[in-house]
C-alpha cells in the first residue's frame, strides 16, 4: 500500500519548524502512518535546523539511522518539529522559530526541548513524534503536554544523524498518545546500528503486557522532597497506588547522589555542546563569514550573532568547565558525581525493579514565566538522573492539578525498556478502563 | 655545550581507509574533496566509526618498539578552530595513549649504539589542508581529501645529542615503519616533525612544520647555530614556537598569540574506550632491521657496513635476497656500494630494478665473464633503459653487443707497445722505482681497450713487458 500522504495541519500551536505537504510512504509496520521527527534529526532532502538560526536553511544530504529505518518501516515523515535551540531549554521557547503553545492550554509552555513533537501529538496532528531527551527533553513535554514518552537506554537507539548536543548524556526516543504506539514506535526504531559506537545490539521486539503482579516498585524520597508541588507528589503517589492494586508491592529507595545531578549534568552537557557546536562557524553552516575581517574574528561575530542567549550561555559554561586549571575542578568532578548516581541507582535496582516518581516537580509553566536561568534548570531535577544513569524512563499521564496534565516517571535497570513500558503499560490500562 | 633533542613525529598509516569512515586514504591523485562523506566533511549528527586496522598497525608499532601497550586507552577531543578543521576538534588521545615506554637502537656521533626511549605513541586524525590560490585571491580553498587520514603520533624523549643523531634516528624510525608495512615513505607529506631543541642549561625551543628527513637536520643545525649565537653575544634563548621554512632552510619565530591554545581535552563520548593490550600477544611481527642485519652477516658471511645498509630499506633488502644467491658477498658489493650509487645518481628507485637482470650481471661477474669495470658499464646501460621505461636487455646481450667480453693479456700486446713507447717518461720513473708509474701505464691501457681487462693482470703484463725489455 505504497503511497503518498497528504500534510496540511492547522499547526495553531506552531508545533513544526517544516512541514512536508505531501509525503510518500512504502509498505510496512508503520504503513502510511504520519510520523513527526524533531528537527535536530537529519532528514535527507528535508530542512533540519535544530530549532537554531545558524542552521537555517541546511538540508542534510543523509538521513539519520532511525528515519532510515522510519522510511523502511512505511512511515510517512510529514515535518520537523519545535524544539529549544540545540534542545537547550525545558519550555521550547529558545527556539529562534518562536516558541511553541501547549495544546492542553496555550497560556503554558508545552516543555522542552522536544516541545514541538509532543505538541503536535497532543493536538493530534500527528499519532506518533520522535524526539530526542539529554535531560528531560522527551518526559518533559510528554509530562506537561499529557502524553507518553521513553527516553530509551543509553545505547539503545542509534544517534547516528542526531545533531549533537551532548553525546553522553541524549538518546533518541518514541513519542505518542498511548504506551502500546510508544512501543511500537519503539520497536522500528530500536536496531543496532555499527556507526554508533556507543550502542549495543540488543534490539527492542516487544508488545507490551499489563501483568506487574509481583513487581517491586522503588520509591525515591528524593523524588517528593523539596521543590516539588505536593498536589503533583499526590497525583504520582495515587498512581502508584493503582500499580499496588494490581499487584506490584513498593519499597522505598534513595538516590543520595541526587544531591549533585543537576550540577553534574549541567557541566557535563555545556562541556560537549561547547564542543559539538564548535563546527558552527559561518564556514560552512551559517550566513557566509565577512572576509574583511581575520578568520577568528569574523567566527566570534557570526557565533554571537547567530546563537540565542541560551545556547551562548551554555557554550561559555561548557567553554570555562573544560578550561585548563578548572577541568579538575568541574568536569572531572561531574563525572565523579555521575558515577556515584549510577552507582546509586544500581544498588536501588536491588531492592526494586523499576523507581517512580513523578516526571517534572510541577506542571506547565505560563510562557515566558521563567526568565532565569538558574530556576528552569531547577525543573529538570527529577529527569537528569536517567540520563546520567543511563537507565530507560518513561513518562505517563497520570491525572491533572489545575486542568493541567501530569507525568508519571518509572525508571528501570539498563537495556529493560521492556520492563517500564509493561508498568506503564498496565497502569494506563488500569486507569484507561 | 650539550645539544638536546626530542622529537614528535606524525606519520600517516597506510591503511586503506580513514580512521573514522570508509573514504579511500589513496586521495593523492584525485581531484579536491573527492574523497568524503558526512562522517569526514563533519556533517552535524555523523559519529566516527575507529578502523580497527589502524588500530592493528599501531599495536604492531608498539610491539616492534618494544612498548607497554595500555589496557585501557582512549580518544579524546583535541578542540581548537580552524579553517582545515571540520570539526572544530581533532580526535586524538591525550592522557590515555595507545602505548607507552618504548625503545629504538640508533647509532651516535661516534659510531656506538645508544637507545632513543619513545615516550609514547598514540593515533589521531589528519585534519583537512588550505589551499592558497596563487594571485592573492582573498579566499583560501578547503581539501578535505586528507580530513580523517589515520595518524600515528610518536614523541620521544629528549635523548638525541645532536642535529645528525636526529636524522639517524628519523632514519631508523622510517625502516622499522616500512619493516612492518604500516608507512609508506614514498607519500608525499607522509611524514611530519616538530622538534624540540634546546642548549643544555637554555630555554627549549620547538621548530614546527618540517615536512622531511633532511629539513630536521637541517632545521636543528640552524637552531644551534642560532642559539649559540645569542649565548655568545650574551643574549638569552626565548621559550618558545618556531616555524621551520623550508624553502629557505631557517626557522621564524610563530606570533605567540596563535600559539597560546588551551585545547580542552576531554574523552571523546562517541568511542568508546579502548581495550586492546590482550590483542599484542597475537600480533606477528616481520623480522625487523637488526634482526635481519644480523642474519645477513650470519648466513650470507658480508660485512657489518653492507648489512647495514641493505637492511636499511626492506625493498632494497629483498632485492639483496633475489640476487644473493649467485655470491652473496659479491652481491653485496655491487647491490650496496655499486648498484645504491648508481641509483642515487639517477634519484631511481630500486623496484624500478628487475633482479633477475641483476643476478644475471652477476653471474657474468662471478665467472670473470666480464671484469668489473665492464660490469658498471653494462649496469649503467641497464639502469638507464629501465629509468627510460624501456624493457632492460639481459646484460649478455649488453656485453656482446659492444664488445665488452674479458679479453686475456695477450691480445693487448700491442696495445701495451703502443702505450709504453708513447710514454717513455713514465717507463723512466717505473725503471727508477716509482710504483705510480706503473699505474699510469696500465691506466692508459685500460682507456685504450675500454675495460676489457683486468688490471691486475694488466700490470704484470706492462711490468713485464718493460723488465723483459719488450717481448
Amino acid at each position: 500500500m505504497a503511497g503518498t500522504l497528504e500534510f496540511s495541519p492547522d499547526d495553531r500551536y506552531n508545533a513544526f519548524i517544516t512541514t512536508c505537504s505531501t509525503a510518500p510512504f512504502t509498505d510496512g509496520a508503520l504503513a502510511g502512518t504520519a510520523i513527526a521527527v524533531k528537527d535536530n534529526i537529519s532528514t535527507a532532502g528535508i530542512q533540519t535546523t535544530c530549532g537554531s538560526k545558524i542552521l537555517k536553511g541546511y538540508v542534510p544530504p543523509y538521513d539519520a539511522y532511525v528515519v532510515e529505518l522510519l522510511r523502511q518501516a512505511g512511515a510517512a515523515i510529514v515535518g520537523k518539529t519545535n524544539m529549544d535551540e540545540f534542545g537547550m531549554g525545558t519550555t521550547t521557547e529558545t527556539s529562534a522559530f518562536g516558541p511553541t503553545q501547549n495544546p492542553a492550554d496555550p497560556s503554558r509552555v508545552p516543555g522542552g526541548s522536544s516541545g514541538g513533537s509532543a505538541a503536535a501529538v497532543a493536538a493530534g496532528l500527528v499519532p506518533m513524534a520522535l524526539g530526542t531527551d539529554t535531560g528531560g527533553s522527551i518526559r518533559c513535554p510528554a509530562a506537561f503536554c499529557g502524553i507518553v514518552g521513553l527516553k530509551p537506554t543509553y545505547g539503545r537507539v542509534s544517534r547516528y544523524g542526531l545533531i549533537a548536543y551532548a553525546n553522553s548524556l541524549e538518546q533518541i526516543g518514541p513519542m505518542a498518545r498511548t504506551v502500546e504506539d510508544v512501543s511500537r514506535l519503539m520497536s522500528v526504531i530500536a536496531w543496532y546500528d555499527p556507526r554508533d559506537s556507543t550502542m549495543l545490539d540488543r534490539p527492542y521486539d516487544h508488545r507490551p503486557t499489563a501483568e506487574i503482579k509481583g513487581l517491586r516498585v522503588g520509591i525515591p524520597e528524593e523524588y517528593f522532597g523539596e521543590g516539588v508541588d505536593p498536589r503533583v507528589a499526590e497525583s504520582v503517589r495515587d498512581a502508584i497506588g493503582v500499580l499496588e492494586g494490581l499487584g506490584a508491592e513498593t519499597v522505598p529507595v534513595s538516590i543520595p547522589g541526587m544531591r549533585h545531578a543537576l550540577a553534574a549534568y549541567y557541566v557535563i552537557c555545556t562541556s560537549e555542546a561547547s564542543s559539538n557546536l564548535a563546527r558552527f562557524d559561518g564556514v560552512r553552516y551559517g550566513p557566509a563569514v565577512d572576509t574583511r575581517k581575520s578568520w577568528h574574528e569574523a567566527y566570534q561575530d557570526l557565533r554571537q550573532e547567530m546563537f540565542g542567549t541560551e545556547v551562548r550561555r551554555r557554550i561559555m559554561l561548557g567553554t570555562f568547565a573544560l578550561s585548563a586549571g578548572y577541568a579538575g575542578r568541574y568536569y572531572a568532578k561531574a563525572q565523579v558525581a555521575r558515577r556515584n548516581i549510577k552507582e546509586d541507582f544500581e544498588r536501588a535496582f536491588c531492592d526494586a525493579d523499576i523507581i517512580a516518581g513523578p516526571t517534572m516537580p510541577t506542571t506547565a509553566f505560563r510562557l515566558g514565566e521563567k526568565s532565569d536561568p538558574l530556576s528552569m534548570y531547577l525543573s529538570d531535577i527529577l529527569t537528569v538522573p536517567a540520563n546520567l544513569a543511563g537507565i530507560p524512563a518513561i513518562s505517563v499521564p497520570c491525572g491533572k492539578v489545575d486542568g493541567l496534565p501530569v507525568g508519571l516517571q518509572l525508571m528501570g535497570r539498563q537495556f529493560e525498556d521492556e520492563r517500564v513500558v509493561d508498568a506503564a503499560y498496565a497502569y494506563e490500562q488500569e486507569v484507561r478502563a | 655545550m650539550k645539544t638536546i633533542v626530542g622529537l614528535e613525529i606524525h606519520v600517516q598509516l597506510s591503511t586503506a581507509t580513514k580512521l573514522f569512515c570508509g573514504c579511500s586514504t589513496d586521495y593523492r591523485d584525485d581531484e579536491p574533496n573527492t574523497h568524503c562523506c558526512p562522517v569526514c566533511l563533519a556533517l552535524p549528527g555523523a559519529l566516527p566509526r575507529l578502523n580497527r586496522k589502524a588500530v592493528e598497525y599501531g599495536l604492531k608499532v608498539a610491539k616492534a618498539l618494544d612498548m607497554k601497550v595500555l589496557e585501557e586507552s582512549e580518544f579524546a577531543r583535541k578542540n581548537y578552530f580552524y579553517p582545515d578543521l571540520p570539526k572544530a576538534y581533532q580526535i586524538t588521545q591525550y592522557d590515555k595513549p595507545l602505548a607507552v615506554e618504548g625503545t629504538v637502537e640508533i647509532e651516535d656521533d661516534e659510531g656506538h649504539e645508544k637507545i632513543v626511549r619513545i615516550t609514547r605513541v598514540h593515533l589521531e586524525e589528519d585534519p583537512g589542508r588550505l589551499v592558497h590560490v596563487a594571485g592573492g585571491s582573498k579566499y583560501s580553498l578547503v581539501d578535505y581529501n586528507r580530513s580523517g587520514i589515520p595518524l600515528l603520533e610518536i614523541v620521544t624523549e629528549p635523548d638525541m645529542r645532536s642535529p645528525q643523531e636526529a636524522r639517524r634516528f628519523l632514519n631508523k624510525l622510517r625502516t622499522i615503519l616500512e619493516y612492518l608495512g604500516v608507512f609508506d615513505g614514498e607519500r608525499e607529506g607522509g611524514l611530519r616533525v616538530d622538534a624540540n631543541i634546546s642548549l643544555e642549561g637554555s630555554e627549549r625551543v620547538e621548530v614546527k612544520n618540517i615536512s622531511s628527513y633532511k629539513g630536521v637536520e637541517k632545521a636543528l643545525t640552524f637552531e644551534v647555530t642560532r642559539q649559540k649565537n645569542l649565548l655568545r653575544r650574551g643574549q638569552r634563548v626565548a621559550r618558545e614556537t618556531r616555524h621551520f621554512m623550508e624553502g629557505r632552510g631557517i626557522t621564524t619565530s610563530s606570533r605567540s598569540k596563535e600559539e597560546e591554545h588551551d585545547y580542552r581535552y576531554f574523552p571523546e563520548p562517541d568511542l568508546r574506550p579502548l581495550r586492546v593490550a590482550d590483542r599484542v600477544a597475537t600480533i606477528e611481527l616481520p623480522e625487523l632491521p637488526v634482526a635481519r642485519k644480523n642474519r645477513f652477516m650470519a648466513q650470507y658471511g658480508i660485512s657489518l657496513n653492507h648489512a647495514r645498509t641493505l637492511t636499511g630499506d626492506p625493498k632494497l633488502a629483498d632485492f639483496y635476497e633475489a640476487v644473493a644467491h649467485i655470491d652473496p658477498v659479491l652481491a653485496a658489493t655491487w647491490v650496496a656500494d655499486t648498484l645504491l650509487g648508481e641509483l642515487n645518481y639517477r634519484d631511481m628507485s630500486i623496484a624500478a630494478v628487475p633482479a633477475d637482470r641483476i643476478a644475471e650481471l652477476l653471474a657474468l661477474l662471478r665467472t670473470e665473464t666480464i671484469t668489473d669495470t665492464a660490469g658498471v658499464q653494462v649496469l649503467r646501460e641497464m639502469l638507464d633503459a629501465c629509468a627510460a621505461g624501456k624493457p632492460c636487455e639481459p646484460p649478455a646481450m649488453i656485453v656482446e653487443r659492444e664488445g665488452l667480453a674479458r679479453a686475456t693479456g695477450d691480445e693487448f700486446t700491442q696495445v701495451v707497445e703502443k702505450v709504453v713507447a708513447a710514454n717513455p717518461q713514465a717507463v723512466e720513473d717505473y725503471r727508477g722505482g716509482k710504483k705510480g708509474a706503473l699505474n699510469f701505464l696500465v691506466g692508459q691501457v685500460m682507456k685504450e681497450t675500454r675495460g676489457r681487462a683486468d688490471p691486475r693482470e694488466l700490470g704484470r703484463i706492462v711490468s713485464g713487458y718493460i723488465d723483459t725489455g719488450g717481448v
